[in-house]
């Protein structure tokens, strides 16, 4: 339903967005991830058409954004980042009008504002002036701006940035339940909720998209995927790790983590090429009767994936 | 042309929920029936017509104009809500001539409550309504070319006192080159034709020309192709500067 080819924009002497192509379809729900200034709320500016890409094209639902932006923009709903809201307004009359650009009247139009007034919680600030709203309410009269007619294709910048945990989870449960029959884009600094809403992430550093899959693989990327922690007391630390070492499946082992009293201590394993070396130190551990108090499987965390990805880019440029 | 209505009825709305709306109408009042009364000599001159009344009409926008209109794009990319408004399916000249519109609506709505003036004008005397009529018509135009000029200046900054200074010093030179000081200058040493070019530029010129009376076509169009060019030269100002 998303279609980005080859898309690209330079601001000056900078390059903004570096020939980057991806494509979401109907059930998917994109996250972008990337530090600041990497690129990504640029390119969300071109896919809803607000900027023109110096080079490359967007398609939304087969329609050209370029050449017939009224058309993309009728299947497009967008949260801008921010989401700025004119402040003279009340969420009610805004919304009226929202529904007025949107070709809404009579019946239908009462109906879809009730719906999505229902559905982000914004009954009991409806006829307050939007200066005076909680940022909570701002970011989900947002929101509802941008659902409200119902949209094909919702791109939503940072759409929980600064709200509390209850928010976030709100916001997070409604983005889950419209997924199925849209194609979302969300970019976001947290990535919790790549793995909470997300079904594919991409990774954009330096204007670059560097990787792109679903969160399990990307996850899969980091170097400790894989790993084994192994939490045991002091005492038995130093022939356990003898016998770790003389595994052929291990690379090296660490002690990541020594207890404040001195009595316990945790061993992280890290496999030769990334593999599932679980059993095998399963193995080890009973044969030899080391006593252990835990043994984990370390999935590999976003976050390791992220900087190491973002730092390597940022380090050849 | 929906689209335009509602994106125009959002905005004249606007200006009626801020106090903007008051303050504009209550000074724009009292000036005009200041600059009339104690400049113009409204009663010592004894006549019964309006001229003190309008002839202060392009120095009194020359300064309340590019105040209404410095917000009118300004506002919008200081807050950030012009990238919802321009992602919502509007086209940039729908959004441009709504806007416009809607400032030029409410303008001639403070326009239209000078009518107390009207009233004293025919209760102490017997003017000429025709020439009252085009002379409010040729305001009307005239504001219409002002506000024009500050969104288009409007467009181009975030920073809404810039917008005013820009639109004010360059409505002022539309103004001043139909005085009698600057085409003196030229008339010095410059071939007439430039002369003309220059007078055939100012906003005085014009309006004093529609306040006569008579409502040449060639003094609409002049109003009217400053509007539309300055419009056009708003709408691709915005394309350009957008990702500012």
């Amino acid at each position: 339903m998303i279609e980005v080819t080859d898309l690209s924009k330079r601001f000056g002497s900078i390059v903004a967005v570096d020939n980057i192509s991806f494509t979401v379809g109907k059930g998917e729900v994109l996250g972008f991830l990337g530090p600041n200034g990497a690129g990504k709320s640029t390119t969300m500016k071109m896919v809803t058409g607000f900027l023109l890409p110096d080079s490359g094209r967007v398609s939304i639902c087969g329609d050209d954004v370029l050449e017939k932006p009224v058309a993309a923009k009728k299947r497009l709903g967008y949260l801008p980042e921010g989401a700025p809201l004119y402040s003279d307004m009340t969420p009610r009359s805004f919304l009226d009008f929202i529904a007025d650009i949107r070709g809404f009247s009579g019946d239908e139009k009462r109906r879809c504002i009730e719906a999505v007034i229902e559905n982000v919680n914004l009954q009991s600030v409806l006829d307050q002036s939007m200066d005076t709203l909680s940022k909570g309410f701002k970011r989900r009269v947002g929101l509802a701006q941008a659902i409200l007619h119902d949209p094909e294709v919702l791109v939503l910048d940072e759409p929980t940035d600064g709200l509390d945990p209850n928010q976030k989870h709100e916001v997070r449960e409604l983005i889950r339940a419209m997924a199925l029959e849209k194609a979302i884009i969300l970019s976001t600094h947290i990535l919790e909720e790549v793995d909470a809403v997300c079904s594919r992430a991409v990774i954009i550093a330096g204007g670059k998209l560097v990787a792109d899959g679903t969160p399990t693989e990307l996850e899969a990327q980091s170097q400790l995927h894989n790993a084994i922690i192994i939490s045991l007391p002091e005492a038995s630390r130093e022939p356990a790790e003898q016998r770790f070492k003389a595994l052929p499946s291990i690379a090296r082992v660490e002690i990541i983590n020594n207890d404040v009293n001195g009595t316990s201590v945790e061993l992280r394993l890290t496999p030769k090429d990334g593999k599932n070396t679980l059993t095998e130190v399963n193995q080890c551990v009973r044969d030899n009767n080391i006593e252990v108090a835990e043994i984990r499987l370390n999935r590999g965390r976003l976050d390791d994936v992220f900087r190491q990805i973002t730092q390597d880019v940022q380090s050849i440029s | 042309m929906s689209n335009i209505t509602t994106l125009f009825k959002r905005e004249l709305r606007s200006y009626f929920v801020t106090p903007i709306a008051y303050v504009f109408i209550v000074i724009f009042l009292f000036l005009s029936g200041a600059l009339t009364f104690y400049l113009g000599g409204y009663f010592e001159r004894g006549q019964a017509d309006l001229i003190p009344f309008f002839t202060f009409h392009p120095w009194l926008y020359l300064f309340l104009i590019p105040a209404l209109a410095m917000r009118l794009w300004a506002e919008e990319r200081k807050n950030g809500t012009i990238e919802l408004l321009l992602t919502l399916p509007v086209t940039m000249s729908q959004a441009v001539l709504a806007k416009f519109f809607a400032a030029w609506t409410f303008t001639g709505i403070a326009l239209a409550l000078t009518f107390p003036i009207w009233i004293t004008v025919n209760l102490l005397g017997d003017p000429d309504n025709g020439v009252i009529l085009a002379s409010y018509i040729g305001s009307l135009f005239m504001a219409g070319a002002y506000l024009a000029i500050g969104s288009c200046i409007s467009a181009i900054t975030r920073n809404q006192v810039i917008a005013f200074v820009v639109s004010v010093v360059i409505c002022l030179i539309f103004i001043l080159s139909g005085f009698p000081l600057v085409l003196d200058f030229f008339a010095g040493w410059a071939p007439e034709v430039i002369v003309e070019t220059i007078s055939s530029f100012s906003f005085l010129i014009h309006f004093s020309a529609i306040s006569k009376g008579v409502i040449d076509l060639r003094d609409v169009i002049y109003f009217v192709s400053v509007i539309g060019f300055f419009l056009f030269a708003n709408a691709i100002l915005i394309e350009w500067k957008k990702a500012d």
